[in-house]
């Protein structure tokens, strides 16, 4: 009993310096075991006499308590020391490029017209799609185009035989969605068109979006309020200006072209817009009566409008593209510009 | 159509500048497309007369002149021009002048003799495009001394306008000087035509067969022409700001008076036809050597002029080589006539010909100008080469000319095509303006159409002159409105854009090809592809429709392989051709290749290769995107641009869908491409078809798991092994999984080991291993017979 200080100060010594949890935990069955040497003093409590016990057991508890906090303490410490040393060893050089990194992306085309029908779809538009091989009657015929009419020579046709061909524009596609449908209806045509033309400005093939909105009232001034929206959208400018020129295609009536602001020099003039200020964006126009007729609507009862524009056109100003001819070499330095 | 805007102010002069008249017109839809000075800047060139012409002392090809420029002194001027004379009158830049280009005159000695200013051609004053022979002569008339630009109202713009093909009524001074006057409301005031009474007797008989095509026939003969006189410059002038060459003094007053009022007018030599005129559909067999020297085999849909001994001139495209007018021509006989639209349309194109006259006649002429433009063009030409004119003769058939248009424009209609009411004074005064005969009624306007306006027929047609000349831009602006209806969305349909975007999430990029490729290339990959051929492609290499996505991607991979980019992971959709037209698909497909290393180069990873199974791996996460991966299986097959041991049809619910499959090594050597490629394509509507989940309640029972390796023959494929193995598991069977594939050492030559994981689970109960063992037992023993392969001992 007399021994204790002498035991505790031994043991103290111990822990402090034990360089591991294992001998830490060697040194608690040691002294605090149930055979172990502080355990033990309490086993001698018996040859006390009853007024010494509690005080010598008091103390003995009081040195066992001690200990086991001081073992805790210095398990602590071990245990903190050990997971910094592992810490640092795996340090890593978090600023190496990340694993199996890919990158791909959409055609600048399709971009534009996702954009596009995205616009036009979520205020109630549907897409509708068609066949690229066309017959004369629905590209040409029932868009009041007859054979020999001078607007075919406006857009040079490819040509399969004497009625079948590569279509000139997506209109067949409002045909036949007219066909098989009633008013109201409200469709944007997305889709591959051809043109028997190639130099710096045309290519053999190139993308077009045309709409179609057909109900009961609509007016000319319906028309004008979609394009504006559309072209303020898509150009997310809210103050863009927007004008209507009188034109002409067969299969509207009134029809106009419609230029915006030049959106590379706000109006001011420079080489994209011929100093004009003003870029030729889309045609459109009120649906004529004859291509009503032809896709059995009544056109008394009915109007509707049209509206059609070309994708890489729209893409070219809006993502500062100079060159058409880039869209179809498909130079993936190019093509990773739209990622 | 491009016209000076001097001439265009003779008739109609509004107060705007230049560029207003252009933004004008431009906003009724006769778009400006340039607007540009009839000539170039040049300064200090005045009228001067030759006074005097010597032989150059010391230059055999130079001579001495003195001009009076009207300064009061003679100046000397050295020139070395072989047409200069004593008495001309001549532009002369004086000392100090500037010449087109910033070219000076200053004082200089030519060989030695002083010369002080220069006599100018007309290319030298940019008059002219080409080098002129000589210098420019101007009539004798031209007062000395007076500025030249001035003289020569030089100060003027060409205006050049696109028309579109429903406004041939402003091919023409007169037409567009009409829309001028109805945009200003102003009136419109050109020259005046009077009948050119007959001196002589002479005519020629004119008769009109195809009365359909041609309703209306006007000619003359003038005699004692002279064609050797020099147009008058102020005609050539205004022939040349329209885009027009002078060739000679006839041609120069028909050409004029088609640019003046619309006509196009052909003067025949009268000493080279035969009998009468005759209008008529060509017989067939007939040829014609036209104008350009070209000689055609006309078809029995083509109008022809001709005499009683054959085919003169293509009627409303060109005359002919052997009727035209020539420098011994001494009679001619004018020709003024009304061909239909329809009788000219396509004519000119289907020859490959495209001329001023046809351009006019297609969009439709004003029936009521031919008998004007024959008086003009005799007026003009008795004035400039002298003669004397005889009878018109004219063949008509009335019944045949264009009926008159009768429209009713309802005010209501009006009202709600626009969304705005117009003052209905100004509708009524924007149709009179318009030429309309209008008469004003209790719901709108009945009018009839002017004999110039061919677009007008119907209701919209007026709706649109209205719109346009009240201008687009000073109508409302609104917002369609519709009802908010909910449509059902197919949910167990992918979209396009998600097929794509999982392309793109994957590491590919997209490329848009040509629909079209070159046959060679197409029959290099497919020589069993059948697909339309196009009658007029823009080149032999863009001639044939894609049978398939390949080509095009395979050109897209040799072209970036050649600009240095040596991974190349491509995409793309689009339609493909197959079959002849009659019996044609048109195939939406999605198509895919890689080449290059498996990994972008990078610090970490392997070097390898892309081979077959990483794009395997790639199209299996599109199949699995609509949840219904077990529709699709990859079967062992041939395909010509494939390697045979490396390639497979997917089957999707049976049915062929695409292909996948290394680039063969033929056809990599054939086409010369630096690197392997592996490619598939698959229809887009097969890969847009998944299933909408169906939910199944999760055992809270063990799973076992029991892994058995197979030895089978290396020819034997896996999915026999899986497809085995999963019809004997049972109905617990909850997974497959292939963990390894192994050949080498321990399994015998010509064969590998296949080691496949079963995980099974009861949904209520807990299995014993008697029944897995069973299981497994069955599998065994089918593989043994099914497929010859036996357990790895």
């Amino acid at each position: 009993m007399d021994h204790l200080p002498t035991l505790v100060s031994e043991a103290r010594d111990a822990i402090q310096a034990a360089q591991s949890v294992a001998a830490l935990d060697e040194l608690r069955v040691r002294y605090l075991g149930k055979k172990g040497e502080v355990t033990a003093l309490l086993k001698g409590l018996g040859k006390l006499s009853a007024d010494e016990r509690p005080a010598a057991g008091e103390r003995i508890n009081q040195a066992k308590q001690t200990l086991a906090d001081e073992i805790d303490a210095k398990r602590q410490e071990l245990e903190s020391a050990a997971l910094n040393t592992r810490l640092a060893a795996e340090r890593i050089d978090v600023t190496l490029p990340g694993r199996g990194q890919s990158s791909g992306g959409l055609h600048p085309v399709t971009r534009t017209l996702e954009r596009i029908e995205g616009l036009f779809t979520r205020i109630g538009y549907d897409v509708a799609l068609g066949p690229e091989i066309e017959d004369d009657y629905h590209n040409f015929e029932a868009l009041n185009i007859p054979a020999h009419h001078p607007a075919r020579g406006m857009a040079d046709t490819f040509y399969f035989d004497a009625t079948r061909l590569l279509r000139t524009h997506t209109s067949p596609v409002q045909v036949r969605t007219m066909k098989d449908s009633e008013p109201p209806i409200r469709i944007v045509c997305p889709g591959r068109v051809y043109r028997s033309d190639s130099d710096l400005t045309h290519t053999p093939m190139f993308h077009q979006v045309e709409g179609l909105l057909v109900d009961e009232d609509v007016s000319f001034a319906d028309l004008k309020g979609t394009i504006e929206d559309f072209l303020q959208a898509f150009f997310e400018r809210d103050d863009l200006s927007v004008r209507f020129r009188p034109s002409y295609f067969p299969f509207t009536e009134p029809s106009a072209e419609v230029d915006i602001q030049c959106v590379m020099c706000s109006g001011a003039g420079c080489r994209v817009c011929s100093h004009s200020g003003w870029l030729e964006v889309m045609g459109c126009g009120m649906v004529h009566p004859e291509v009503f007729r032809h896709s059995g609507i009544d056109a008394e009862r009915y109007t509707g409008f049209a509206f059609g524009m070309g994708a890489e056109r729209l893409a070219m100003l809006r993502y500062g593209v100079n060159d058409l001819r880039l869209f179809f070499e498909n130079d993936l330095r190019f093509l990773r510009q739209f990622a | 159509m491009k016209f000076s805007e001097q001439w265009l102010r003779e008739w109609v002069s509004p107060q705007l500048d230049t560029q207003a008249i252009a933004d004008q017109i431009t906003m009724a839809g006769l778009e400006v497309d340039a607007v540009e000075p009839v000539a170039a800047a040049f300064s200090g060139v005045v009228v001067a007369e030759v006074l005097s012409k010597e032989k150059h002392p010391d230059a055999d090809k130079l001579n001495v002149c003195s001009v009076d420029d009207g300064s009061g002194e003679p100046v000397q001027v050295v020139c070395g021009a072989p047409n200069v004379a004593v008495g001309q009158k001549i532009p002369f830049a004086q000392v100090g002048g500037v010449l087109p280009g910033d070219f000076k005159i200053k004082k200089a000695k030519l060989r030695g003799v002083e010369s002080r200013g220069m006599i100018c051609s007309a290319s030298e004053l940019g008059l002219e495009e080409e080098v002129s022979p000589g210098i420019l002569v101007l009539s004798a008339s031209a007062p000395v001394g007076v500025d030249f630009r001035q003289f020569m109202q030089l100060d003027d713009m060409t205006i050049e306008v696109d028309l579109t093909p429903n406004r041939g009524d402003c091919l023409s001074i007169k037409g567009l000087a009409r829309e001028v006057g109805v945009l200003n409301r102003l009136p419109v005031n050109g020259p005046t035509i009077a009948p050119v009474a007959a001196e002589i007797e002479d005519s020629f008989q004119v008769s009109i067969e195809a009365l359909e095509q041609c309703p209306r026939y006007i000619g003359r003969v003038i005699k004692g022409v002279n064609v050797n006189v020099d147009t008058p410059l102020w005609m050539v002038e205004r022939l040349r700001r329209s885009g027009v060459r002078s060739i000679d003094p006839v041609v120069d007053v028909t050409n004029y008076v088609m640019l003046e009022l619309g006509q196009p007018l052909h003067a025949f030599d009268r000493d080279n036809l035969e009998g009468g005129m005759v209008v008529r559909m060509a017989t067939p067999g007939e040829r014609l050597t036209l104008l350009d020297g070209s000689d055609i085999a006309l078809r029995p849909e083509t109008l022809v002029i001709a005499d009683h001994s054959g085919p003169l001139a293509m009627a409303g495209v060109m005359g002919g080589e052997n009727s035209g007018v020539n420098e011994n021509t001494q009679t001619i006989f004018l020709e003024s006539a009304f061909f239909t639209p329809l009788a000219i349309a396509g004519q000119a194109r289907s020859y490959g010909l495209h001329t001023d006259a046809s351009h006019r006649f297609e969009r439709g002429v004003d029936p009521q100008l031919t008998p004007v433009a024959v008086e003009r063009a005799t007026r003009l030409l008795l004035d400039i080469c002298g003669g004397q004119a005889g009878p018109v003769v004219e063949a008509q058939s009335a019944e045949h000319m264009p009926a008159e248009r009768s429209i009713v424009l309802r005010s209501a209609r009006l009202e709600k095509a626009l969304a705005k009411a117009l003052d209905s004074d100004d509708v009524t005064d924007i149709l009179q303006r318009l030429g309309l005969d209008v008469s004003v009624q209790e719901a709108g306007w009945a009018v009839t159409a002017p004999s110039w306006r061919f677009d007008l027929t119907i209701e919209e047609d007026l709706i649109e002159e209205v719109a346009r000349v009240h201008g687009y831009n000073n109508l409302p602006v609104r917002r369609p409105a519709a009802r908010l209806a909910l449509r059902s969305a197919d949910e167990a349909t992918l979209t396009q854009a998600l097929l794509r975007r999982q392309m793109v999430a994957r590491g590919f990029q997209e490329a848009i090809t040509y629909s079209f490729v070159a046959p060679e290339l197409q029959a290099a990959m497919l020589p069993e592809a059948v697909s339309p051929v196009l009658a007029n492609p823009i080149s032999a290499d863009l001639s044939v429709m894609r049978a398939s996505l390949f080509p095009g991607l395979v050109r897209t991979m040799e072209y970036n392989l050649n600009r240095q980019q040596t991974r190349v992971r491509l995409f793309e959709t689009g339609l493909v051709f197959n079959g002849e037209l009659d019996a044609l698909s048109q195939v939406p497909m999605l198509g895919a290749l890689v080449c290059g290393p498996r990994e972008a180069e990078g610090w970490s990873g392997a070097k390898q290769r892309v081979d077959f199974y990483d794009l395997k791996g790639d199209l299996e996460s599109l199949l699995a995107l609509g949840g219904d991966a077990e529709a699709w299986r990859f079967e062992p097959a041939e395909h010509p641009a494939l390697h045979p041991g490396q390639s497979a049809q997917l089957l999707h619910n049976d049915e062929p869908a695409g292909w996948i499959g290394t680039l063969h090594p033929q056809v990599r050597a054939t086409l010369g491409l630096k690197m392997d490629a592996v490619l598939f394509e698959v229809r887009l509507d097969a890969l847009s078809q998944g299933q909408i989940p169906a939910f199944e309640p999760l055992s809270r029972f063990p799973e076992v798991r029991r892994d058995l390796a197979f030895i089978l023959e290396e020819a034997t494929p896996v999915q026999a092994l899986l497809d085995c193995a999963k019809q004997q598991a049972g109905a617990y069977l909850q997974d497959i999984k292939l963990f390894d594939v192994y050949s080498g050492k321990g399994v015998p030559e010509g064969h590998k080991s296949i080691a496949l994981g079963l995980t099974w689970q009861h949904p209520s109960r807990t299995l014993n291993d008697e029944e897995i063992n069973q299981l497994v037992d069955s599998i065994v023993t089918q593989v043994r017979v099914k497929l010859e392969a036996e357990l790895r001992g």
